[in-house]
């Protein structure tokens, strides 16, 4: 199923508000083996994949047939544990290269003020085939 | 930060990466995508065989530059995502990082030049990583 080009330009709604605890940098920090106490780089997509899941399931795409093309992270400041985030997904762009749906997407990443604390630009590769 | 001299040499280190630690990274990061953990989805799919994710990889970069910085502030990080990371089911795949030192920008950014492999071949296209000195 090709993904509709007339979403490119669309705003997702923002996604549940999202608190970073200890507990859960802890959990990703141990997952890649670091054990520092900082707030991991890369942390912010928790709730980049949570507005990508949101997106995926509006247009109903399976999360299977979706592999990551590129991730790239802006921070205007770093994340701290306490912070409240939300995302909220644009789809910037949707081609179709060989039967796959290229989609590229920017997601704003918020604290509880709703100053930005992050940009997420992220492409992903929607495998077609026999499905 | 200091230590962070223009042309210093960063690494090479290397991470090994367990079908196991996709798993708790799953449950870290809420993506439960199967391709990561079920080698029959993932061969149905197309894939080689249960392949890291790739914001896996991406976060082993950003381990990198905390160990060798000193969790330095990082103002950008991204790459793109070239060739999968076939993680086995026994033993571990391993991803080694390496860099070098930029010069210190007017603003006080540092970018770092990297290069993340797998048995000699890049995973990780256009690394980018800019943190501030």
């Amino acid at each position: 199923m090709p993904i509709d080009a007339t979403l490119v330009g669309r705003a997702f709604p923002p996604t549940a508000p999202r608190e970073v605890t200890a507990e859960a940098v802890a959990a990703f920090s141990a997952a890649v083996g670091g054990g520092s106490g900082a707030v991991p780089p890369t942390f912010p997509i928790v709730v980049t994949f949570a507005a990508l899941q949101d997106f995926l399931a509006a247009v109903g795409v399976e999360l299977s047939r979706i592999v990551h093309g590129d991730q790239r992270f802006r921070y205007a400041r770093p994340v701290e544990i306490g912070d409240e985030l939300t995302a909220t997904l644009t789809v910037t762009s949707v081609r179709s290269i060989g039967g796959n749906d290229i989609i590229s997407t920017s997601s704003e990443i918020v604290d509880a003020s709703g100053a930005v604390v992050c940009t997420a630009t992220a492409t992903i590769v929607h495998r077609g085939g026999a499905s | 930060m200091s230590g962070l001299t223009a042309g210093a040499v960063l690494g090479p280190v290397t991470y090994d990466v367990t079908r196991a630690d996709l798993v708790a990274y799953a449950h870290a990061s809420g993506d439960h995508n199967p391709i990561h953990q079920d080698e029959e989805i993932a061969l149905a799919v197309g894939l080689p065989g249960v392949i890291a994710h790739g914001m896996y990889t991406l976060a082993l970069v950003g381990r990198a530059i905390g160990e060798w910085t000193g969790d330095a502030e990082v103002v950008e990080l991204g790459a793109k995502f070239v060739a999968p990371v076939v993680v086995p089911a026994e033993g571990a795949a391993q991803i080694t990082v390496e860099g070098t030192v930029g010069e210190t920008s007017q603003d006080g950014l540092v970018a770092l030049t990297l290069l993340i492999t797998v048995g000699g071949t890049k995973v990780l296209g256009a690394p980018k990583a800019t943190i501030r000195a």
